[in-house]
């Protein structure tokens, strides 16, 4: 009797949790919807002939696909001098971060000198300035050194990191010291040693470093729209927001266009990210920093 | 500055419970779990420009598709980024739905850490699941918890891009937070002075929060170890 009752009540639990197991699919469905939409009426919008995107009800899938607000947004506005700048300076970053703060790392891991660790100190507390605040004197600096309008005056502020030195010297540190010791035996060099062994045992923080410098740079707004005075400077991110902006000022904004220069904007990114999914969630776990 | 409180006040709680919600589901050991946290944290690294332009057309009060759904399960539609009382909402929205994918990985890092034996141990006590969630998960969660809201408010206090892009400050000002308008201050008006002595404000503040966080952070360390 005894049994049956609790096979019984065993089914019901399993039959419970199968229940929950669905619910959880579909909680987690329309949350992932909500999420994708935006992105997928960014798309629509931006392959739809200007003057249909606003039919109502609102349409999810196009009628037509135009592919000329991608030839407009290269021709219209010069899209294709933005997309130059901005991987010019995210690649100039992102090397810039990781040379900078795996050289800097080292030193502060595996060289002995007098200070060593208050100077590591006094960077980490950096860490603790918001880049808004200190945001007025830097331009400042930046403009009496001439560098507005510049490439120099867009990287040279963000091509070293108090986040980045932290991770890569937690990383050197996790590499026994018995290699840096043996290397010296051999004869090799503090740059050698630096540059062939202990980089590449840090490959994974490398890339968690270089993917945040990547994102970093490339979705920056508030410090290309102080530098980048001149048209031919624009990022793309700063770009597009003077594009919505003066199409906005019109009465009927052109949204595929806009859409489309989204999209140029955004997809990068995207691709990164998705090659990068790996690094960037370990890091984000690890850090807790704000892509 | 009480636009900056009332947009954090809104948007870190709300996001956070939102997206523990999220993460709870998916710590049930679900299939797919790693398609669905792909496609939430794309948000999270789209830039912040982009999606403000989306989102304008989205909340577009005539044409766009949130009043569109609304009209259609029979509410009003809202008037949302020009009216004074609903942009700032909105742009909380905007704000919840572009980091709730990075608050549920965090959560998710929570929860996963959270050993199986103490929920076993707990449902075999015969607590219901709603007991374990309050009094195991819950308690155990408080360094994730403290840890998001106190990075939360600080990303808060920062707030530019969505401003800057979607209302610039207004209407009527409803939206002016504190980085914008240091930027105003000091890029269009040229007050570099009043600008910087607003920023030391928001710096004292947000230096404060961090020391809180840093300090807590150790003394939960010590605890461990």
């Amino acid at each position: 009797m005894t049994t049956i009752y609790y096979i019984r009540i065993i089914k019901t639990k399993n039959a419970v949790k199968l229940l929950f197991k669905f619910l959880g699919y579909i909680a987690l469905i329309v949350v992932a919807i909500t999420m994708v939409i935006p992105f997928e009426w960014m798309i629509i919008t931006s392959l739809k002939p200007a003057g249909t995107e606003f039919s109502y009800p609102p349409e999810l899938l196009p009628r037509s696909i135009d592919l000329n607000n991608y030839i407009k947004i290269f021709t219209m506005v010069p899209f294709g001098r933005y997309f130059a700048n901005t991987v010019f300076v995210t690649l100039a970053t992102v090397i810039g971060q990781v040379l900078i703060c795996s050289m800097a790392g080292y030193g502060f891991s595996r060289l002995n000198f007098i200070g060593r660790d208050v100077i590591f100190v006094i960077y980490l507390a950096t860490m603790m300035i918001p880049f808004q605040i200190i945001l007025i004197p830097l331009y400042l600096i930046v403009f009496k050194l001439g560098w507005v309008n510049t490439y120099q005056g867009l990287i040279i502020p963000s091509i070293s990191s108090a986040f980045g030195i932290f991770l890569l010297r937690q990383a050197f540190l996790n590499i026994p010291r018995d290699f840096q010791d043996a290397a010296r035996i051999d004869g090799a060099s503090e740059w050698r040693i630096f540059a062939q062994i202990f980089l590449p045992l840090s490959g994974p923080t490398v890339a968690t470093l270089a993917v945040f410098a990547f994102m970093g740079s490339w979705t920056d707004l508030l410090w290309p729209l102080l530098i980048a005075r001149d048209k031919s400077m624009r990022t793309l991110e700063l770009g597009l927001a003077y594009f919505n902006a003066t199409t906005s000022a019109f009465k009927q904004p052109n949204w595929p266009l806009v859409m489309a220069a989204s999209v140029v904007v955004m997809l990068p990114v995207l691709i990164v990210y998705f090659f990068t999914q790996r690094y960037f969630v370990a890091g984000i776990t690890l850090s807790g920093l704000k892509g | 500055m009480k636009n900056t409180a009332y947009y954090t006040l809104m948007a870190v709680p709300l996001g956070m419970i939102i997206s523990l919600l999220i993460a709870l589901v998916m710590n049930q050991n679900l299939k797919g779990v790693y398609i669905f946290r792909t496609l939430f944290f794309m948000p999270v690294i789209s830039s912040w420009v982009a999606v403000s332009v989306i989102w304008i057309t989205l909340l577009d009060p005539n044409v766009g598709i949130v009043n569109y759904v609304l009209r259609s399960i029979g509410l009003p539609p809202v008037n949302w980024l020009g009216d004074p009382h609903s942009a700032m909402p909105s742009l909380v929205m905007i704000t919840i739905w572009k980091n709730a994918g990075f608050n549920m990985v965090i959560w998710l890092a929570g929860l996963q850490a959270i050993p199986r034996e103490l929920h076993e141990a707990a449902a075999i006590d015969g607590a219901s699941n709603l007991q374990i969630f309050r009094y195991v998960t819950l308690p155990l969660l408080s360094p994730t918890t403290f840890f998001l809201a106190i990075t939360g408010v600080i990303s808060s206090f920062q707030v530019f891009s969505p401003v800057y892009v979607i209302t610039k400050g207004g209407p009527l000002d409803s939206t002016d937070v504190a980085v914008f308008r240091i930027f105003q201050r000091a890029f269009s008006e040229f007050k570099m002075g009043y600008a910087s002595a607003q920023a030391w404000i928001l710096f004292v503040i947000i230096f404060v929060l961090t020391l809180v966080q840093f300090l807590y952070m150790r003394h939960r360390v010590e605890q461990i170890i």
